[in-house]
């Protein structure tokens, strides 16, 4: 038998199902690769105990002969977003650390409740803000991913689901949990090579989620592959009353209808996707998943999403001034860091406080934030910016009328070299120029892992589906891998 | 819209960030290159359009008005920074 | 419509007050607006938060139906355009007192719109001097929590019991135009609460506190600009507030000065209002919708059931006293100014209606009399709220009873009374057992009234020369010899006859 940390979601289900293999081992065998990964810094804290406790609890139940949870035994990663009992919470800032909240996320829950254990809290970037994992307090996430060639610079694992994306490619993890604000679980996803979905805006609880910009931050899975992905989502999925966007609508059951089968459906290509200075093996790669789904059934039309420009700039009005607010409660009173020095007031606290517990990049945003909402301004920005964000949605219920689903690339770029954009917010800004239309408009999308540029790094395809059709994107998808057949894998040098 | 220095500490100021000058001085040409961009947002007629209010169709619910949590003063408290007397503390306050 | 006379006398002549309330009414509900922790008063420091009110990382709010319902019942009492579709925004500031770095609150898009408030300038005929006042809005919020500052010598304390309350902010119109005004407004709007039942209305917890906006004016000019005195706490201030607010203007104005837009603080014992320390950036609120709600929409059947629950409002009950049960105007007013009172009115109203087998309109001026006048004079006695009457309606409605069927003459049913408030006894056992009931047995007046006759034959004759005015002698001389238990109509009557001879 090959390495069990070899196996996704759904082997490591099955193998403890049958008995191929207990629970403990599984557990044991990951556990190690965590602990033996440590240079690529995807984790802030290890919780072997919490996984070797559901692996009991799964060899306990099989040696009882009681009737298995549908995750029963499968350690995962947890995005260091969620808020997880007892056990370290940070959103990868500092004016977190040593934050151990008395409650758990939903999501999580769901996930625990479903017989999943955890093997720790996965680095990120802080407050999930940034798309190289470059801005959390813990340091950089290393992607195991190298270029070709000898070039040993140490590449981005994509962000802000960056310890999710390097864990999982990596073998620390067989799938993980991210979230999506703008893109931060596909544009990771598409920098490792593997998948990741982000479901319909309300699928998932944010309850419990350190908040980034809460109309549209989205838990979603990322995995080896589409079905993995699909096992996932159902158990963190499902309504819940402690979040009021959270949809009043059951779980379907996206791993039993999955098909590869695209007969009879119509996938639309946005023009507006094909921009200036896209990397022309993007470009081919676009062409070749066409060309899949053809060959999976669909039928391919062009299509037009005018707006879709004016998505990222719309982006940065509204989540940073989302995220101004929401990151007002971290002003060392109730918890988390607090300076405060000899003869300072209550103001002066909060402005040494949230100077010292926020990074450049988070400050910025709030600095975005604060100025876009304040007096004389809040029209022409974030008015502006919520009414183009309805044109961008309307863009999309139009294009919905004509097709079931669109294909586009996931980023504009392979993953890039720490350092190479972290001067220049704005070129790193642009990396979601993909993702973030989605976004905005609340609807499914997912990252396949599609092919390999010419340094030998990955590339992803995304799916974007009608509102609460992740079968149809997960299909899609299914469609895709099974084309590409992207098996490579980053070699192993940590 | 030009973003100067004293606009920056202005902002800070209002969220509660304490910046130096020299940060100011840094801040200032970033944020006007990032404002710059999104500026282009000018563009679009948005005179018939409503702004977003719901991502997907939905309406909020509501909750029974239920006591369901509370005598819990040590949980709300464990992670406070500095507390005493089952209260959380700050700098004084005057008012 | 009644326009004010009231005025500052200045220097360079008149000054017109034109004042608007900003009132913030607790909502009575058992839970926060957005959390399940419980509101009641006076609770130990920080035993009711909710992980959502101390704002930890990840909490969402989920608004309470209840708090909606009461502040959707409260517009529809002042009748007010409800907004079916409204939205919670928020506003944000720092302070230790406020969690989450920002209040949920609605500006953009306030449950409940225009309205108005008809209040009265004279006690003794309400509708002789009646002013409507408009009412601009209506909307829900969360309440802060609460700074201690005296009980440590460098630290504040946060207490975060409040925090997370549901209050409507009830904005008037800057129609009020003088202190008395300004007092009835709040006293009615008060008493709309209380009988809606959306407030308590208990000014000393802090559950309605005004803000009060006031600027001063050369009659009939434009607007000046106003100043909002924050967080005054009872009517009595609210109207000391409007004059010492009012004059200090007046006084900076006819000075050269200027007055500066700025929220002041009332000083009770020092009488006077003063700029609470500014900032610069205080007022840029950044308000924006919150992204962690959808919009607030309420359907046709929510609306119907507010509706339908709406009790019968202070305007339209005293109204009916006056026309259906014939009441004064003075005594319609005084019953219905308060929930309270014109609950515990009702029940003696329906208990005498009960017990007498007569309409409403044959006890009413009987039982209204009696409670404004022999149960409010004893409860003044004790010191006591009616709330806490030793006397109920019930055994009220009984005494009336007694009083109304001729076994108890007025001074005996006074009698009664006394003793039933010294034992709690029911007045019918105590005109048992002490043998108070008022006699009209003929046989046993007459005997007395030959008695008195006998005892007094000087007043006798004087009476039979013609002295009429010595009857009232005899009556008083004969109720005496018979405890007082006599029926004085019967007494008056026999006498007449014995005195003629
Ligand atoms: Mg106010
Ligand atoms: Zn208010």
């Amino acid at each position: 038998m090959s390495d069990i940390t070899d196996l996704g979601v759904a082997s490591l289900r099955d193998g403890i199902r049958t008995g191929k293999f207990s629970a403990r081992e599984v557990a044991d065998a990951f556990i190690v690769k965590v602990s033996k990964g440590k240079a690529l810094n995807a984790f802030i804290v290890e919780t072997p105990e919490h996984a070797l406790a559901a692996a009991k609890a799964a060899d306990d139940a099989i040696a009882r002969g009681e009737p298995l949870k549908p995750l029963s035994g499968v350690p995962l990663g947890m995005k260091d977003l969620f808020a997880t009992k007892g056990v370290q919470t940070t959103a990868a800032s500092h004016i977190l650390e040593g934050f151990e909240p008395v409650y758990e996320s939903t999501v999580s829950q769901k996930l625990w409740d479903a017989g999943a254990g955890m093997l720790g809290k996965l680095n990120m970037d802080q407050f999930a803000m940034g798309s190289s994992n470059e801005t959390s307090y813990f340091g950089n996430v290393i992607s195991p991913w190298r270029r070709g060639g000898g070039d040993n610079a140490p590449l981005a694992p994509g962000g802000s689901s960056g310890g999710s994306s390097a864990a999982i490619s990596a073998r620390l993890v067989p799938g993980a949990t991210g979230t999506d604000t703008g893109g931060s679980i596909r544009q990771p996803a598409a920098f490792t090579g593997i998948a990741g979905i982000k479901p319909t805006y309300g699928r998932c609880s944010r309850y419990g989620v350190v908040a980034f910009a809460s109309s549209l931050d989205q838990a979603g899975p990322m995995a080896r592959d589409v079905r993995d992905c699909a096992i996932l989502l159902e158990n963190m999925a499902g309504f819940d009353p402690k979040d009021s966007t959270s949809l009043n609508l059951p779980v379907p059951r996206w791993e039993e209808a999955l098909s590869g089968d695209l007969t009879g459906k119509r996938i639309g290509i946005p023009a507006e996707y094909l921009i200036d200075g896209i990397p022309t093996e993007i470009a081919k790669l676009w062409e070749a998943g066409i060309a899949w789904v053809k060959d999976a059934g669909a039928e391919v039309v062009e299509v037009s999403l005018p707006h879709t420009k004016y998505a990222l700039p719309a982006y940065y009005i509204i989540a940073p001034a989302e995220a101004s607010s929401n990151l007002a409660r971290y002003d060392g009173v109730r918890y988390g860091l607090r300076e405060l020095a000899e003869g300072q007031n209550l103001q002066e606290m909060y402005a040494a406080t949230r100077a010292a517990g926020f990074g450049d990049e988070v400050k910025r945003r709030i600095l975005i934030g604060t100025y876009v909402l304040s007096a004389g301004f809040y029209d022409a920005y974030f008015t502006q910016a919520s009414k183009v964000r309805s044109l961008i949605a309307r863009d999309f219920e139009n294009v919905f009328s004509m097709c079931d689903l669109l294909l586009t690339p996931t980023a504009p770029s392979s993953a890039f070299a720490l350092g190479e954009k972290s001067d220049d917010p704005l070129a790193m800004y642009l990396n979601d120029v993909f993702t973030v239309p989605s976004s905005l408009a609340g609807l499914p999308a997912m990252s396949v892992p599609a092919g390999l540029d010419a340094g030998g790094l990955p590339l992803g395809l995304q799916v974007i589906g009608r509102p609460l059709d992740e079968q149809g994107v997960l299909n899609a998808g299914l469609a895709i891998e099974q084309r590409a057949g992207f098996a490579a894998r980053p070699e192993q040098w940590w | 819209m030009s973003v100067d220095t004293a606009t920056v500490k202005k902002v800070a100021s209002l969220a509660r960030i304490a910046i130096s000058d020299a940060d100011a001085e840094r801040l200032a040409p970033e944020l006007n290159n990032i404002l710059g961009w999104i500026e282009q947002l000018g563009e679009v007629d948005t005179s018939s359009v409503e702004p977003m209010t719901a991502v997907i169709p939905n309406t909020l619910r509501l909750r029974e008005d239920v006591v369901t949590e509370g005598n819990q003063r040590e949980a709300v408290l464990r992670n406070a920074p500095q507390g005493e007397h089952g209260f959380f503390t700050v700098p004084k306050v005057v008012e | 419509m009644t326009e004010s006379t009231y005025r500052i006398q200045g220097e360079t002549g008149e000054w017109e007050v034109v004042i608007g309330l900003e009132v913030h009414a607790q909502v009575t509900s058992n839970a926060k607006l957005f959390s399940g922790a419980a509101t009641t008063f006076g609770a130990e420091p920080n035993s009711q938060v909710s992980l959502i009110d101390a704002a930890m990382p990840g909490m969402l709010p989920m608004p309470n139906r209840e708090c909606i319902r009461q502040a959707v019942r409260t517009g529809m009492a002042i009748g007010a355009v409800i907004n079916k579709w409204s939205r919670f925004d928020r506003k944000n500031y720092f302070y230790a007192d406020l969690p989450q770095g920002y209040q949920i609150s609605q500006l953009f898009h306030p449950l409940v719109g225009e309205g108005q408030i008809e209040i009265s300038l004279d006690d003794k005929d309400p509708e002789a001097a009646v002013k409507t006042i408009g009412i601009e809005r209506i909307h829900v919020e969360q309440d802060a929590g609460k700074l201690m500052h005296d009980q440590h010598p460098s630290r504040s304390y946060v207490d975060l019991n409040r925090a997370g309350v549901a209050l409507m902010e009830i904005v008037s119109k800057p129609d009020i135009r003088s202190p008395q005004e300004a007092g009835a407004y709040l006293s009615k709007l008060r008493a709309i609460l209380r009988y809606v039942g959306s407030c308590d209305g208990n000014m000393d917890q802090g559950s309605m506190r005004a803000d009060v906006n006031v600027s001063v004016r050369k009659p009939g000019a434009e607007f000046g600009t106003r100043t909002e005195t924050k967080n005054v706490n009872s009517v009595r201030f609210v109207m000391q507030t409007v004059e010492v607010e009012a004059r200090r203007q007046v006084e900076v104005l006819e000075s050269g000065g200027r007055i500066v837009q700025e929220t002041r603080l009332f000083d009770p014992d020092r009488g006077e209002t003063r700029s609470m320390r500014s900032k610069e950036d205080a007022h840029d609120y950044r308000y924006f919708p919150d992204p962690d709600l959808l919009p607030l929409e309420l359907d046709d059947a929510f609306l119907e059931e507010c509706r339908a629950s709406l009790p019968e409002l202070p305007d339209a009950k005293r109204r009916r006293y006056e026309q259906a049960l014939g009441l004064s105007a003075y005594n319609a007013a005084t019953l219905t100014a308060d929930a309270d009172t014109a609950r515990w009115f009702e029940a003696l109203l329906a208990e005498s209606v009960r017990v007498q087998k007569k309409g409403e309109n044959e006890v009413a001026r009987a039982a209204a009399n009696w409670l404004l006048s022999d149960l409010y004079g004893a409860l003044n006695r004790l010191g006591k709220d009616l709330d806490a009457s030793p006397v109920s309606p019930e055994q009220g409605a009984e005494l009336l009873a007694l009083a109304a069927d001729g076994t108890l003459s007025g001074p005996l049913a006074k009698q009664v009374f006394e003793i039933m408030l010294e034992t709690g006894e029911p007045a019918g056992r105590i005109v048992e057992e002490r043998g108070l009931k008022q006699t009209s047995d003929t046989g046993a007046i007459e005997a007395v009234i030959a008695e008195v006759l006998a005892k007094n034959p000087g007043q006798l004759e004087q009476y039979r020369g013609g002295k009429e005015a010595l009857f009232g002698f005899f009556v008083g001389q004969t109720m005496k010899a018979m405890g007082g238990k006599a029926n004085p109509a019967v007494v008056n009557e026999l006498l007449k006859k014995a005195l003629a001879g």
